[in-house]
């Protein structure tokens, strides 16, 4: 175990590289589901506002009556 | 192809993929790790300095496709006005910085090691580097209007633009033979990377690529979020009784 840990000599420039790796795919992929959250609540609060009798006729809610 | 521009077709198509493509992408990283880190031998110049091989070359492929992805989008968006083409586009963007950033930090720590310096402007670095601002310019630039559609259009232009460096960034090391060593895996004929070695890159190459597709999928559907957010803001301020 030392010894793949310590990857031949080189475990400063090999760990470092799947490190820096790992860290920005799971900031990216961290952000992408905050920025989801985050929006979802505004769109929620929105439509909320908007009232149960006006919220209808919201322009996606008109596309889905005319398809039905 | 106009029959996947419909925004509620893709947020149900999309929720249908990600729980695969996520699968996926765990499924083939826990896979090219233990091939990358444990499975594959060392170099016999290299040592083990090879294995940042692994995520640095599917780091620079991605880099190079998710550009591509984005000119395609872009070309689509100001030729057919395809909605969601450019959505996707600005979506996409910091991950592609994101691999390219990788691919530039990971390229650097497998040099210092291996050809005894950290940065060289060598022809390849340098076009890769061009390749990493232009993702910022283009993120920059889409949120620089006030307008979300004007800024979506001023960035399709500057990508298209753009795409000039991707097939520099391929040739660069047939053009100019400066420090990067030539392409080993998509060479004809002598074989140039070992089986044990290009089991590990491919698989590694496939996670990434899960990867991205799961990310697009999911920043696409916030940026629809966003539209609906705008025009519901937008009926709100104009008071209309809609």
């Amino acid at each position: 175990m030392t010894e793949f840990l310590a990857m031949g000599g080189y475990a400063a420039f090999v760990w470092s590289a799947y490190g820096v790796a790992a860290g920005v795919m799971i900031a990216l992929l961290a952000s992408t589901l905050r920025g989801l959250r985050q929006r979802r609540a505004v769109l929620d609060a929105l439509e909320r506002a908007r009232g149960p009798s006006r919220r209808r006729a919201a322009p996606a809610r008109a596309a889905a009556d005319q398809a039905r | 192809m106009h029959r996947f521009a419909n925004p509620t077709r893709f947020l149900r198509l999309s929720a249908a993929i990600l729980p695969w493509s996520a699968g996926l992408t765990v499924v083939l990283l826990a896979a090219g790790l233990y091939l990358g880190l444990v499975a594959s031998p060392a170099d016999y110049l290299q040592g083990e300095t090879v294995r940042i091989m692994y995520v640095h070359v599917p780091a620079a492929w991605m880099a190079l496709f998710v550009y591509a992805n984005m000119a395609l989008a872009s070309a689509a968006g100001l030729v057919w006005r395809h909605p969601l083409a450019e959505l996707f586009c600005k979506a996409v963007a910091p991950v592609g910085a994101g691999f390219t950033a990788v691919c530039l930090i990971t390229g650097s720590l497998w040099g210092e090691p291996t050809w005894g310096t950290w940065w060289s402007w060598d022809a390849r670095l340098t076009s890769v580097l061009i390749l990493f601002f232009l993702y910022l310019g283009y993120i920059a630039l889409v949120n620089a209007f006030d307008d979300p559609v004007r800024g979506l259009q001023a960035g399709a232009v500057l990508v298209l633009v753009g795409v000039v460096n991707l097939p520099i960034i391929k040739f660069s090391v047939d053009w100019w033979h400066t420090l990067h060593q030539q392409a080993s895996v998509s060479r004809v004929g002598v074989p140039a990377l070992d089986p044990t070695m290009l089991a590990p890159l491919l698989v590694m190459a496939a996670a990434f690529t899960a990867y991205f597709v799961t990310l697009a999928l999911l920043r696409t559907r916030a940026e629809i979020l966003d539209r609906r957010i705008q025009a519901l803001r937008l009926a709100q301020a104009g008071g209309q009784q809609v």
